[in-house]
């Protein structure tokens, strides 16, 4: 009996949800079949059996939460193809297994004495390929073990192949190179030419899901990309006034972001189609607003979401960014805390850019970068010179749902607000 | 266009080349005032005579071995075999002599030879008049070996085995003569030896068979077409020589090959056509060539339930079939 347990599904990523059992108690495995599906903050995995076996028993419930490394499934496995007599002894103790139709290579071995496929029906196929499918694979240039596998065992067929490839050429006809959820091998064949030159980091799930998401946005939405300037040195200083404060009685640092996220909230219900999707020729447009917030560790990039924003006073939005930021650098966001976002914030200017364009959150039709706020000498009313806290925004759009006039208005109107702050007011 | 059954075909041909051509002549065991033992030259001694329907003793060696006598002399003798079974007789006069003939003169003789064998089981026909002999002649090169499935095919390769100048031996299969039912041209066509012939589009897997086993695959095929199961389905029609060109498109189509046959499969055409296929569409292959074939007993037994799984059934290449597409 072997226990199977709950993977480390990435760097950041310390437990995973069990959502859904593939495999029911007392059905047969074979050695890499997927026996559940998990889900983890950021990506949808497999949970593949480590033998033949049965399995024999769940321990944890679909929904349930569990810690890597904690057991989720027992497994009685298979010596040379057969199952193991269990509960045959007292000792056993869990009762009589439940033993399948024999399920090996044994039963698939018909009477008229033909083999070929049958001996090979299942156990451990995935990762070997036929000639048809491996020459595909070779002429156009795709990476095998990025394409799921429909035929026995997990194998991927030929026809598994050209669906894939299929799906490829649909999504976007004009592909550039290695740029598709890293399955085209465009530049990994270049790296593998100059094996001293360059080292190889296979991406970590986290990774190719960013990737993938990335890709998928960049092809489904054009981006038009516009940017306005706001003087901020109202609320610079504002902020230089009350922030000791601010740390005293909330017990966290009041940083500039609070006031973005309520400027963009506020903005959001003035110009509600900025807080939309596109969807099959309609445009979904979101009544609640509910602001994504890119929040960026070593490795990763996390994307939690603030709910219902505009409800949200400044100290409201600074706590409520506070815990998603810690607990995202500290793995430990779940599933619910990333769905859900209707528009996205990214606080490009944490690491001193001052311009950006950023790509869309898959779903939603614009994007705002908050670049860092830097001090510029800026013409003043009457031509005058003076030194000032500038800031850029700038916005991604979706040019399916929005244009630049409105899009425009909405930069203006969350300027406006962000202009309006003095040092003598209050949050 | 008629609706014939698979034996009026074979009739119709033989009568339409006796019309023909009056160098064609038939003989055999019982081929003249009985007709034959299936009735398949029932007529043709009241139309031509006993001349040219000549009833044979018991003796297959001599049945063949005239027969290429007469070939040499300029005839066109369509010799019958009356089961397969009985054909090992005659096999040194069809193996030493009618195929060699052309090699060993250097081309100054042939042999227009037509040898028609009812072969296959499914008859309650018991060991001795059950077997599939084609294997034995399929090694034989100078030989051309027609195995056709269904009226149509029987009729125009028939007069292609009669038209053509070396010997030809032909294979009816038992169970077809009257459970096969086709449409079939009144005038006169010809369908090419050594051609094969797509009976059924598909995508998923590809089967390749001849004789009745074909129908029964494509029994199979329309059962698991409601599974999702699409498959593409190739008739030999002729085993020697083999349509290579047909065969590898047909195997490159789905890259998932099953081939179905009721003779033996140790050494038998499936072999020859997996050997054809790894040889020439290796790059094709998703799956291993998947052989469905007679079991390894000398015969097919007599009792109905045993007789019923010696065959090739439509349920068991049906699951076959799902395997194979499962892959």
């Amino acid at each position: 009996m072997i226990e199977i347990k709950m993977p480390k599904l990435g760097e950041s990523v310390t437990e995973g949800t069990l959502s859904r059992w593939l495999k029911q108690v007392g059905e047969p495995v074979h050695r890499y079949e997927p026996i559940a599906e998990i889900i983890t903050d950021k990506v949808t995995a497999e949970l593949p059996a480590e033998a033949d076996g049965i399995l024999m028993r769940h321990l944890v419930q679909e929904g349930e939460t569990v810690a890597a490394g904690t057991p989720v499934a027992l497994m009685e496995t298979f010596t040379s193809g057969v199952p193991r007599a269990s509960g045959s002894g007292a000792g056993a103790g869990s009762g009589p297994a439940k033993v399948p139709q024999a399920a090996g290579p044994e039963s698939a071995r018909g009477r008229d004495g033909r083999s070929g496929v049958a001996g090979a029906s299942g156990s451990g196929l995935r990762g070997r390929y036929s000639p048809a499918v491996r020459k595909l694979a070779r002429e156009y240039n795709v990476r095998l073990e990025g394409i799921p596998g429909t035929g026995a065992g997990g194998r991927v067929t030929r026809r598994d192949v050209l669906a894939w490839l299929e799906g490829a050429t649909m999504q976007s006809a004009p592909r550039p190179a290695g740029a598709s959820q890293g399955i085209l091998t465009g530049e990994t064949a270049l790296a593998e030419q100059t094996p001293d030159d360059v080292e190889v980091i296979e991406a970590s799930p986290i990774r190719r899901a960013i990737a993938r998401h990335m890709v998928e946005s960049v092809h489904a939405a054009p981006h038009a990309w516009t940017m306005v300037e706001a003087d901020v040195t109202g609320l610079v200083r504002l902020r230089d006034r009350i922030k000791e404060d601010f740390r005293r009685r909330e017990g966290i640092p009041l940083t500039f972001m609070p006031f973005f996220l309520k400027a963009v909230a506020e903005s959001l219900r003035e110009f509600p189609i900025l807080n939309s999707s596109w969807a099959d020729d309609r445009i979904i447009m979101k009544k609640r607003i509910h602001l994504s917030v890119a929040v960026a560790t070593e490795d990763a990039l996390f994307v939690p979401v603030i709910r219902d924003a505009d409800r949200l006073s400044i100290t409201g939005l600074a706590h409520a960014l506070h815990d998603l930021a810690t607990r995202a650098r500290q793995g430990r966001l779940k599933t619910q805390d990333m769905e859900g976002g209707t528009f996205t914030v990214n606080n490009t200017g944490a690491f001193g850019s001052v311009l950006s364009k950023p790509i869309l959150n898959g779903g939603q039709a614009a994007i705002l970068s908050v670049e860092a706020i830097v001090k510029r000498p800026v013409v003043m009313p009457g031509d005058m010179l003076a030194i000032r806290s500038m800031v850029n925004l700038c916005l991604s759009l979706d040019h399916r749902v929005l244009d630049g006039w409105i899009s425009g208005r909405f930069l203006q109107s969350v300027k406006r607000r962000l202009e309006a702050y003095r040092e003598d007011g209050g949050i | 266009m008629a609706v014939k059954t698979y034996i009026e075909a074979v009739r119709d041909a033989l009568r339409e080349e006796m019309e023909r051509d009056s160098s064609v002549f038939v003989l055999g065991e019982d081929v003249g005032v009985r007709g034959g033992v299936f009735r398949a030259t029932v007529g043709l001694i009241e139309q031509f005579g006993p001349e040219r329907v000549l009833d044979a003793p018991l003796a297959e060696s001599a049945i063949v071995g005239v027969a290429i006598g007469a070939s040499l002399y300029g005839m066109r003798p369509v010799a019958e075999i009356q089961f397969a079974d009985f054909i090992l007789p005659a096999v040194n006069q069809i193996i030493s002599e009618a195929a060699k003939m052309r090699y060993r003169s250097n081309n100054d003789w042939y042999c227009p030879l037509v040898i028609r064998a009812p072969y296959g089981g499914g008859v309650h026909g018991a060991l001795y008049h059950s077997q599939s002999v084609e294997a034995l002649f399929y090694h034989v090169p100078g030989l051309k070996v027609v195995a056709p499935a269904t009226p149509y095919d029987v009729k125009g390769l028939l007069k292609s085995a009669i038209r053509d100048d070396d010997p030809v031996l032909f294979f009816e299969h038992k169970k077809c003569y009257r459970s096969i039912k086709g449409e079939v041209p009144e005038e006169d066509y010809v369908v090419p030896i050594g051609r094969a012939r797509v009976a059924r589009e598909g995508t998923d897997i590809t089967v390749i068979s001849y004789g009745m086993t074909l129908h029964t695959a494509l029994e199979a095929a329309a059962e698991v077409e409601k599974e999702g199961i699409s498959a593409h389905v190739l008739d030999l029609r002729t085993l020697r020589p083999l349509d290579e060109a047909a065969i590898l498109e047909a195997a490159d189509k789905t890259g998932k090959v099953m081939i179905i046959h009721e003779d033996n499969k140790v050494g038998g055409v499936g072999a020859e056509v997996s050997a054809l296929i790894a040889e020439k569409a290796l790059f094709s292959l998703d799956a291993p060539v998947m052989r469905l074939a007679g079991p390894e007993i000398p015969a097919m037994p007599f009792n109905r339930e045993l007789e019923k799984s010696y065959l090739v059934t439509a349920p068991r290449i049906a699951e076959a079939m799902r395997e194979l597409a499962r892959f």
